[in-house]
């Protein structure tokens, strides 16, 4: 039997960004607040404390911060005749863990969004006919506009104290010449902070891609250029780019995360509690099933425990969202075979392609210095800024150069054909450690009627809960992309004149490799839109079952972007967050009538 | 940030500042006498002056037999050989590394989902997939190379000469031994991974002796503050530092 708890108004599962960005504005507006995090406590002292947290074998090498796949993991197979098999170590992707959750390791690339992108299969219908995207592709409009985001995209960058350089701040052009991105959308306000330094790995690229003819812009990064002081008072330093960045706390205070930006100003409150090691294994659900009464967690000591609340927000990690939405028969699952059912559906990833150019000694990258958000990037191949009607594929892609820092036990690499060992391997190592460059086009993905998540029959968690399977492989236009933007990109890196290049790209009928890291963007799952039928949530991010549940995070994402999702992230849960203060708090129900 | 972090803050600026005046001291100093001593000579561990440790006395495996042990040394002194880049994996405490990583929850599985079913012959883009936990691999691999070159050269691994050991760390690598019990690539994936992360490792896990690694490849270690480096197409000259404060 479970301990029941005190009823609260409302819950909040996970502490990671969007948890955060909810308990602060559920807060505000008056309502009691728990938080649920399933891992410890976790702040800046002592977990990112100056010098232990140096130390790449404990972070990167033995994954410190990531999801305990001891307990829980998730299985992948690549199509519905395989089996699925658990993803034993960690590999693709690094979920976080404890309080802060990937926000607390993540690099801090902090984007908005291209317009064209939340409207993708109208975009797509427009320009290039009904008959341009690939039959089994499902792309869908996520049902919410750039210029009704814009406002919390804008908010959320003074929250994270972003660094960049505008192109236009309503209507005004700002930012040629000073390193804006001519493709982004308007903005009401400049960035909080100008653009960081740039690496003389970004200062090459900018170069090159300025010799090639493309726009070079200075990345936005929630890694901060100077001293800020965000709207919640919240206090951070000027980023020394120390190099240890992506997987480890920031000891600087100098990179956005929920623990620097958001907690403190959440502890002092009396109506808010924030409550570690409470794994939660399902939300609860009244009679009716459309209506949750609270949800159920295991706590520390192994206790199940019952916490009642009016509001439930499902704020973990992507596929932990739609794995609660599962197991608790919220929305009906989906079903590839008929395309019926929502949740599950649209599961879509990044589509990464890498490029490294290795150069003589009187090139010095240094690429042990390094910032996780810092870069050069250009958009003239991303969303839809060129034309793809020759092309025959869907999706666009940023290339850049973001050099957050390399160490030596899993950052060195060599020129293609060195030895990986012995004494020719490590002459290539002292020769190229610091004189190399590595540059990313981060592709765009789109989701498909193949690729979704369902439980996994046969594995179990710690709790004795299915765990999540994934069914994932690329499909025909992601190769295809990642080989157009392979070229575009290879010109580039030719034009930097480096003695050596290696492609990184993807090979006709390549499947998804489990174990070889591409990023943590996961998406989709428990997708916004605008019809029941084809999406678990409202353009709120309102479960359209059960209208007392909210789901922000990537796993609203219909596909993929070709830019990082935490900007669209954040920005989506203060943009839920309004919609529940101004509208749902009034009057409970559901905010959009299906 | 809260009121009552900012004396934190206050600290953690004085303690940066601290370290540039610690390095001019040192600059090029540590690295040069490091590149200029003989890399067969090199001392197993160089300890910077003025700090207290007992005098370097030879480190006693704990979960390596004696056998095994010979095997570890002897290979690891060849797959990152002492030579005219500097000290190898054996000047730089590799095999002192990897004894102590068994005793570490990586090297029982316990950082990795380890519920069956298992299904040991799935494609490499599975992932891992083998019940097989490092300790183990470890103990078999050694075992089974030992059993091959007591077979083909009758020696132990380590009393062949370079050249030979070599070879047979090739045919590990390319996975041509059929052993039984442990596949002879994964074996040697370890063995090669874990003795980059003793040259590399910060040398409070035990390897990376002298910064002999980091010294290598102009990695800097734990100074992890660049500001006013970020920008310049130049050599960064000062040498490496250690979590404990050590200098190369």
């Amino acid at each position: 039997m479970s301990t029941v708890m005190k009823k609260v108004d409302a819950v909040i599962v996970g502490f990671g960004w969007t948890g955060a960005i909810m308990a602060k504005e559920l807060t505000e507006a008056g309502l009691n607040v728990v938080a649920l995090e399933r891992g410890p406590m976790q702040d800046t002292y002592p977990d990112g404390n100056y010098p232990q947290v140096i130390d790449e074998l404990t972070y990167s090498v033995r994954k410190k911060l990531f999801q305990d796949v001891s307990k829980e993991t998730v299985t992948i197979r690549h199509s519905v005749n395989d089996v699925a098999l658990p993803n034993r170590q960690l590999g693709a992707f690094l979920p976080g863990n404890g309080v802060g959750g990937a926000g607390l390791h993540w690099s801090g690339v902090h984007f908005r969004v291209d317009p064209i992108e939340l409207r993708i299969r109208s975009h797509y219908e427009e320009r290039y006919g009904k008959n341009f995207i690939p039959k089994d592709m499902t792309i869908q409009d996520f049902g919410v506009s750039y210029e009704e985001l814009e406002p919390f995209f804008d908010y959320a960058e003074k929250v994270f104290g972003t660094s960049g350089q505008a192109w236009t701040v309503n209507g005004q052009l700002v930012g040629e010449g000073r390193g804006g991105n001519p493709y982004a959308p308007d903005r009401s306000n400049p960035f909080p902070l100008e653009s960081q330094k740039n690496t003389v790995s970004a200062q090459l690229f900018q170069k090159a891609a300025n010799e090639v003819g493309y726009k070079p812009y200075n990345l936005p990064s929630a890694n901060t250029s100077g001293p800020y002081t965000n709207p919640y008072g919240a206090q951070m330093g000027p980023c020394n780019f120390c190099g240890f960045c992506s997987g480890y706390v920031c000891y600087m205070y100098s990179k956005a995360s929920p623990n620097v930006n958001i907690l403190p100003a959440l502890k002092p409150l009396p109506n808010f509690e924030l409550r570690p090691d409470a794994h939660v294994i399902r939300v609860n659900l009244d009679s009716t099933k459309s209506k949750a009464t609270g949800v159920t967690y295991i706590d520390a000591l192994g206790r199940e425990i019952e916490q009642p609340a009016d509001l439930v927000i499902l704020g973990a990690f992507q596929f932990h969202n739609v794995r609660l939405m599962l197991l608790s028969g919220i929305g009906k699952p989906y079903d590839p075979k008929t395309g019926e059912g929502v949740v599950g559906k649209n599961f879509a990833y990044q589509n990464m392609g890498t490029i490294k150019a290795y150069f003589d000694k009187e090139v010095h990258t240094n690429n042990f210095i390094g910032a996780g958000g810092n870069g050069v990037a250009i958009d003239d191949f991303n969303a839809d800024n060129f034309d793809h009607g020759p092309h025959g594929f869907v999706g666009g892609s940023p290339m850049w150069v973001n050099q957050a820092g390399s160490r030596p036990i899993a950052g060195t690499s060599n020129p293609p054909g060195t030895p990986a060992w012995g004494s020719a391997w490590k002459k290539a190592t002292a020769d190229y450690y610091t004189h190399q460059v590595s540059m990313d086009a981060h592709g765009a993905h789109q989701s498909y009627r193949g690729n979704y998540l369902d439980l996994d029959p046969v594995y179990r968690d710690a709790y004795g809960q299915p765990l999540l399977r994934m069914t994932f492989d690329w499909q025909e236009n992601d190769i295809k992309m990642n080989r157009f933007m392979m070229e575009k990109m290879g010109k580039i890196a030719e034009a930097m004149n480096p003695k050596a290049i290696a492609l990184l790209g993807k090979k006709v009928g390549e499947h998804f490799n489990t174990a070889s890291y591409q990023t943590t963007h996961l998406n989709g799952g428990a997708i916004m839109g605008t019809d029941p039928k084809t999406s678990a949530l409202n353009r709120y991010l309102q479960s359209w079952d059960v209208h007392n549940v909210f789901v922000p995070g990537a796993s609203a994402f219909p596909q993929g972007l070709g830019y990082n999702p935490t900007g669209l992230v954040a920005a989506l849960t203060y943009w839920s967050a309004r919609a529940i203060r101004e509208q749902y708090l009034k009057n409970p129900g559901p905010l959009v009538q299906a | 940030m809260s009121e009552q972090d900012n004396p934190r803050r206050e600290f953690l600026r004085k303690t940066l500042t601290l370290i540039p005046v610690v390095t001019v001291a040192s600059t090029g100093l540590g690295g040069s006498v490091l590149m200029a001593t003989p890399a067969a000579a090199a001392p197993a561990a160089p300890e910077p002056a003025g700090r207290t440790s007992s005098p370097a006395a030879p480190y006693e495996p704990t979960y390596f037999t004696a056998e095994e042990w010979a095997f570890l040394n002897a290979a690891v002194a060849r797959l990152i050989p002492a030579d005219e880049q500097g000290p190898g994996a054996l000047e730089a405490g590799v095999p002192e590394y990897i004894d102590r990583q068994m005793h570490t929850p990586y090297a029982s599985g316990a950082l990795w989902f380890m519920q069956g079913p298992f299904n040991a012959d799935a494609a490499p883009e599975m992932g891992w997939q083998s019940k097989l936990v490092p300790k183990q691999i470890y103990r078999l691999g050694i075992a089974a190379t030992e059993a091959l070159c007591k077979k083909v050269y009758n020696s132990t691994f380590a009393g062949l000469d370079s050249a030979t050991r070599d070879d047979v760390l090739k045919q590990l690598e390319a996975g041509t031994p059929q052993f039984e019990n442990v596949p002879a690539k994964m074996f040697f994936s370890f063995l090669l991974q874990n003795t980059k992360e003793g040259f590399f490792c910060d040398p409070i896990h035990g390897g990376n002796k002298g910064m002999v690694g980091w010294t290598m490849i102009g990695f800097p270690g734990a100074r992890a503050d660049f500001m006013d480096w970020v920008e310049r197409n130049e050599q960064y000259p000062f040498p490496a530092v250690s979590i404990r404060g050590e200098r190369a």
